[in-house]
């Protein structure tokens, strides 16, 4: 049971992790919670479902629901968030940093954004549910403790991304500039950092990893029009659990999210599992209102 | 008749709007204080009223039967109340942790209406709740129109009293703490103190604009305490502009109009099988116009007005 749990916990976490990645990136080099971060996973997942309709199959293989045709569509709906992402910095977030437009500005026109996303999934695909594929996928047993081959893909992927996103913004000069501009944006510049380079690469990484979320959500639950507003809480909570300053808190922030919300469906009532994470949020911000990994105020 | 019956009913609906975006408007016009959590306390209103004023249910909780004018009162205090033990942790913190918390609190508030089906019957909702002076007036209709003169009454008195309020040294201070909460307080202001009384009284409104909602449409269920509503309210104040009442007030009319003329426009036009898409659409289209606010009138529609007290007026 306890493995069980833990198991669970550590799958839900894998999609707020690859979703907490771009809301703490925006948070700490834009500087504004953005509330369009879960649409943004939602839209991951409709494009990849429009490119496997195009191709016709989401293939199999290796006992997995899916086969190339997702992963050439995750690869193509990854680009095209990105896009996506891209465009309504240019019209909106974009034109809102000119007029030197306050935080809050930013958060509710990021509220709006995350609306119409929403919707336009809604006006273009319906309320319905879908899936990539409508294989059925038995769960592997070790010993009491179940989970499907799909489960195990979502973790290996998120693990793997933690590893190169962690890699990319140590080892290169653009994850670097990436860091120096959410540590001290006037420093950044004044060292010839191209701050418009980085802010262009913090929406496509994030709208990227996003899509991942979003299609690695699709594989193991389904895809409807919510799944990323569902998601937004958790990762809120998982930006505030770890702090806020860093990735690599949120990261952990998003592993006892995850933990968490897998104890409460496990233990107490499955019905509640958003609150869990809201009651994180509020314990933190109560005791330590930095965040676990943050900085003592 | 009929155009009439629906005029009275589209105003209730938009003087609801109304109350709860005047509320908005003293916590976020004037004192900067973000909710993203509205619905969270019209639910709490709404609930409160159908507890004090409906039938008793054989499968929960409530039906005291009382006067809706008594529903009204109460539902403001569990308001009030729910904002009060909220606010005492959260409010202390910065714009966005307060929109964060206040947003997870109208989830939560969702998932109990939901959930505790012993209190609130879940999706079958509360139900047969009263109209205060139906039975004086006799048809639906009457009974409508009188809900319609009750509402505006209370418009008029609330703007009357915030306008008051917001002119007052008292009000002078909320905008003292949205402008710069450090200067305040170095002029010895308690900025938490004054947050706090704001964010209660903005969500008192707003809990009986939830109490009006349920008692008007004689139901309520957690079907009516969905996100798009904050969203919606959010809209009218910034359409109408942030800061002033009048332009609360104004906004809540045109958004509501906006709202309820593109659902028949475009049901009228669309088959009815695209009715998903018909209300999918309208929400579009507000987010279109909230960001296109934020981008080119940020003031709204009617600005703040200046306001000083006489003493610096004469100064200047």
């Amino acid at each position: 049971m306890m493995v069980q749990m833990i198991v669970d916990g550590v799958v839900a976490a894998s999609f707020i992790t690859l979703g907490v990645v771009g809301l703490s990136m925006i948070f700490n080099i834009l500087n504004f919670p953005t509330f369009a971060q879960g649409d943004h996973i939602a839209t991951g997942a409709y494009l990849a479902l429009g490119l496997v309709a195009l191709m016709g199959t989401a293939g199999s293989i290796a006992g997995l629901s899916f086969g190339w045709p997702l992963i050439l569509a995750l690869i193509g709906a990854m680009v095209l968030n990105g896009v996506v992402a891209l465009a309504l910095d240019k019209a909106i977030f974009a034109q809102l940093r000119r007029q030197n437009a306050s935080r809050i500005s930013l958060i509710m026109a990021s509220f709006g954004v995350a609306l119409m996303l929403r919707h336009l999934i809604i006006v273009f695909a319906g309320h319905e549910p879908h899936y990539y594929s409508f294989a059925i996928q038995p769960a592997l047993d070790f010993g009491g403790v179940r989970i499907t081959r799909n489960e195990v893909v979502s973790v290996i992927v998120t693990t793997v991304m933690v590893i190169g996103l962690h890699l990319f913004l140590s080892r290169t000069w653009l994850g670097k500039s990436m860091r120096a501009v959410s540590e001290n944006p006037a420093l950044a510049r004044v060292n010839g950092i191209d701050v418009n380079r980085v802010i262009l690469w913090t929406w496509v990484i994030g709208a990227g990893l996003a899509a991942v979320a979003g299609v690695l959500l699709g594989t193991v639950v389904q895809i409807h029009p919510f799944m990323g507003f569902e998601l937004l809480l958790p990762m809120f909570a998982a930006l505030i659990v770890g702090g806020m300053t860093s990735i690599y808190g949120a990261v952990l922030g998003a592993l006892l999210i995850g933990l968490a919300e897998g104890i409460t469906v496990q233990y107490l009532v499955p019905e509640y599992r958003q609150a869990v994470s809201f009651s994180a949020v509020i314990l933190v911000l109560m005791v330590r209102p930095n965040g676990i990994l943050g900085e003592k105020s | 008749m009929d155009l009439l019956s629906y005029f009275v009913f589209f105003s209730v609906t938009a003087g609801i709007f109304g109350i709860a975006t005047l509320g908005l408007n003293l916590q976020w016009g004037f004192t900067g204080i973000m909710n993203v959590g509205i619905v969270g306390f019209f639910g709490v209103g709404a609930y409160a009223a159908a507890y004090l004023t409906g039938p008793h249910y054989p499968d929960a909780f409530g039906g005291f039967g009382l006067h809706p004018l008594v529903g009204y009162l109460g539902a403001m205090l569990a308001s009030g109340l729910v904002a009060a033990i909220v606010g005492i942790p959260t409010i202390r913190l910065k714009h966005d942790f307060l929109a964060i918390g206040t947003f997870g609190i109208a989830i939560c508030i969702q998932l109990l209406a939901m959930n505790l089906k012993s209190l609130t019957r879940g999706f079958d909702g509360l139900h047969s709740l009263p109209k205060p002076f139906a039975a004086l007036a006799g048809t639906p209709f009457r009974a409508n129109l009188f809900y319609l003169i009750m509402v505006l009454l209370f418009i008029g008195l609330i703007t009357f009293a915030l306008e008051r309020m917001v002119r007052s040294p008292w009000g002078r201070m909320l905008r003292a703490i949205r402008e710069d909460e450090d200067a305040a307080a170095a002029l010895g202001k308690d900025a938490f103190s004054i947050r706090l009384q704001t964010f209660v009284l903005g969500s008192m409104l707003m809990g009986l604009a939830g109490a009006l909602y349920a008692n008007f449409l004689g139901f309520i269920s957690p079907q009516d305490l969905l996100p798009i509503f904050t969203f919606q309210v959010f809209v009218m104040l910034i359409v109408g502009g942030s800061g002033n009442n009048y332009g609360a007030l104004l906004g809540a009319v045109i958004i509501w109009v906006l709202w309820t003329v593109t659902e028949s426009v475009l049901g009228a036009i669309l088959p009815p099988t695209l009715r998903q898409q018909v209300s999918a659409i309208r929400v579009v289209m507000v987010g279109a116009i909230l960001v296109a606010m934020l981008l080119y009138r940020p003031q709204g529609l009617l600005p703040e007005r200046r306001n000083a007290s006489r003493e610096a007026r004469l100064k200047s």
